[in-house]
């Protein structure tokens, strides 16, 4: 993957269907979303999620170590992991304990984010993703483009084609025969699976709970049918009550795909109990670290207050030109541009905070209120704390003096008439002729002089 | 407007405007002017700062914006008129923000008292409307229009430049993009440029071309963008600011 945003840019812009992919896809989630508008008080919604947020944020460890006693209580074991490698460390470990050959996972973009397939992988083990999804993108050999529908950058048609190279026979390009086709695949490795891994949407502190939200049914499958379940879950993945719960859920799924439920909404509280029929002997969840306690505290601490709903995305006029992989990272849009370079700061991901036209349509739509263009700017001032380029300086210089002010701007309406492809950076210049100035002299000067 | 004295008003015109389009200037101060009011710009304001702002330089843009904040402040009270969106934006909405966050108080404390007082045009033209429409020539054509950004998530103006050009006498075609960016957003035009051109495509090749007569918006520097996008693909529609459409005697080119 090349390692700068304007050539992966460019690189998506050159892929000729995948604007129309992606278009056709945000556009749907968008259009969906809006049935989500039901709730008539939906800003004071909003507002109260946020300040939710907030709250648990504040006392996220007291927070975490409540949930982690609960999980314990219930007959759940807790680990914590600091950094990607301790909980691949973690996960694997278990897995080799318990002689591990096939695992099958949900969705979870923190497994992504941490690679935890490789590591399991590298350990000789089956790894299979069964979100349908997930799936694709993992037979393609390729990387999720949304945090909500990995594969909206694939056709039906490129589906197709995987899919009849897999089963070694032709399969029409029909959403249907396709589900079909993957659900009686996926259904032989659940039965086959040693382990189940889950991310997590939130985990409930009170009871020590663990929430997820899909609409494939296939995280019932991962978190009942093998003898372990391990969750993987992202420190700030936490609610405090299950009255929060309820203000979450009332929003998450509303945001993420207009829906008011989720088709499936599982509650794993501890291992199978005696006398349940089904559910895994042993629970594991891994509480992961990975950045995350650096940001908290800082200025831009709200971005812990994500909840992956993924409706900035959607929205976002920078997202739907070059997709996801653009972005270099499992999280891309508005909240990946401002998570990626806080959980990983890099040379490679600072730039990130320059994907963005600064629209603030992500915030507008954020049910969490998360206020993403502010953290934007944050990240670019932040990015620039060594000093402003030469330019910006000597223009701050001139434009805080009057005088300067005036001169400058005469002097950019003379050359913008006889130069302009001279004062304006090239790239700018290929795509676009730069205007003529309409009307000519000093607008201040000719209303004062009382001629207009 | 007959019978009574005109409103001082104070003009803050953008720096875009004075240097690439002062004729659309005075289709601005025409149109306040026969909406009631006499404006005036303060000789000592010059820009509001966003261009550093908008690229992470909050020392740089405070520089700028304090000189203009002081010329505002100084001068005399009333509404500040901003004819463009994205200006109106920065200082309504996040001078406190910049002065805070390079730990200028005194000038944070200006900035929120003069808040308020910052007007987008097209909010002040349609609040002025009155009753008086004449010596006002019905027009009649369809237009685009483009809602800007800032304008329309940050101060929430969405139907007060409609119902303008309703009110002018002109159709405004359906336009199925018409809420997305144009792809300008300032230094991002210049850092990633051809994902700014991309998003100016795609709203561009859903303009009902044949059915309008012109692209209208109230922020220059998205109308600059579209033009310059347009011309550059040899589309020729015109783009105009809406104040050349309010313009009581018409919109003039003189480029
Ligand atoms: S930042 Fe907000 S809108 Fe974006 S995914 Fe997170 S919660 Fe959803």
């Amino acid at each position: 993957m090349a390692d700068d945003l304007r050539t992966r840019a460019k690189e998506a812009l050159a892929d000729p269907g995948l604007h129309e992919a992606l278009a056709r896809a945000t556009d749907r989630f968008v259009e969906i979303r809006r049935a989500g508008d039901d709730v008539a008080n939906l800003d004071a919604l909003k507002r109260a999620a946020r300040w939710q947020r907030h709250r648990v944020m504040e006392r996220l460890p007291e927070v975490l170590e409540r949930f982690a006693d609960a999980v314990g209580e219930a007959g759940g074991v807790v680990h914590w992991a600091a950094d990607a490698a301790e909980a691949n460390d973690i996960v694997r470990d278990l897995a080799t304990r318990h002689a591990v050959r096939t695992v099958v996972k949900s969705k979870s973009m923190l497994t992504e984010e941490i690679g935890l397939n490789e590591a399991l992988e590298a350990a000789g083990i089956d790894v299979v993703e069964t979100d349908l999804g997930e799936w694709i993108v993992q037979l393609a050999g390729d990387r999720p483009s949304h945090i909500l529908g990995p594969a909206i950058h694939y056709t039906r048609e490129r589906v197709a084609e995987l899919f009849s190279a897999r089963a070694g026979e032709e399969l029409p390009p029909d959403p249907e025969v396709l589900c079909a086709y993957a659900r009686a695949s996926l259904r032989e490795r659940f039965l086959e699976a040693d382990m189940g891994i889950s991310g997590c949407n939130f985990g409930v502190a009170e009871t020590g709970t663990v929430v997820l939200v899909t609409n494939e049914g296939n995280g019932r499958m991962v978190t009942s049918v093998p003898p372990v379940h391990v969750v993987v879950m992202g420190m700030e993945r936490i609610v405090e009550t299950w009255d929060q719960l309820d203000l979450m859920m009332t929003l998450l799924p509303r945001s993420a795909t207009g829906q008011q439920l989720s088709v499936y909404t599982t509650q794993v509280t501890g291992p199978r109990r005696d006398g349940e029929i089904d559910g895994p002997d042993e629970l594991h969840v891994v509480i992961v670290d990975n950045g995350r306690s650096d940001v908290l505290g800082t200025g831009s601490h709200e971005m812990l207050h994500c909840i992956r709903c993924s409706a900035c995305l959607n929205v976002c006029p920078v997202y739907r030109q070059i997709g996801g992989h653009a972005y270099g990272s499992v999280y891309s849009g508005p909240m990946g541009a401002v998570l990626t370079p806080l959980l990983d700061p890099s040379p490679a991901t600072t730039e990130l905070a320059n994907a963005s036209s600064l629209c603030s349509a992500c915030h507008e739509v954020c049910p969490v209120g998360i206020p993403l263009q502010d953290l934007l700017l944050l990240r670019r001032a932040d990015n620039a704390a060594g000093g402003a380029p030469a330019a910006f300086r000597a223009w701050a210089k001139v434009w805080s003096r009057p005088a300067g002010y005036r001169a400058s701007i005469a002097a950019i309406q003379a050359g913008a008439r006889h130069v302009p492809e001279t004062f304006v950076p090239s790239a700018w210049v290929e795509g676009r002729i730069v205007p003529r100035p309409r009307g000519r002299g000093s607008l201040r000067e000719r209303l004062a002089r009382g001629e207009i | 407007m007959d019978g009574g004295a005109a409103t001082p008003l104070i003009l803050f015109p953008t720096c875009v405007m004075e240097a690439m389009a002062p004729a659309i200037g005075d289709a601005v101060v025409r149109t306040l002017r026969d909406r009631g009011f006499e404006p005036s710009i303060p000789p000592d304001a010059t820009c509001c700062g966003q261009p550093a702002w908008n690229a992470g330089h909050p020392h740089e843009a405070a520089t700028v914006a304090r000189t203009t904040l002081t010329a505002l402040a100084d001068a005399p009270p009333g509404p500040i008129c901003v004819p463009a969106g994205s200006c109106a934006t920065m200082m309504r909405v996040y001078w406190p923000e910049l002065f805070r966050r390079v730990g200028d108080e005194r000038a944070e404390a200006a900035a929120v008292d003069l808040a308020d007082r910052i007007v987008e045009f097209t909010r002040l033209v349609a609040a002025a409307d009155g009753d008086d429409e004449d010596g006002r020539a019905p027009r009649e054509g369809a237009v685009a229009y483009h809602h800007s950004c800032h304008m329309l998530r940050e101060l929430h103006i969405r139907d007060e430049p409609l119902a303008l050009l309703d009110d002018a006498g002109y159709t405004v075609a359906e336009w199925a993009d018409d809420e997305r960016c144009c792809g300008f957003g300032g230094l991002f035009s210049v850092k990633e440029p051809e994902i700014s051109v991309a998003m100016a495509d795609e709203k561009i090749d859903g303009l009902p071309i044949g059915e309008i007569e012109a692209l209208v918006g109230s922020d220059l520097s998205c109308l600059l963008q579209l033009e310059g996008r347009m011309r550059r693909r040899g589309i020729e529609l015109p783009v105009r600011h809406i104040a050349e459409l309010l313009d009581p005697s018409g919109p003039a080119d003189g480029r």
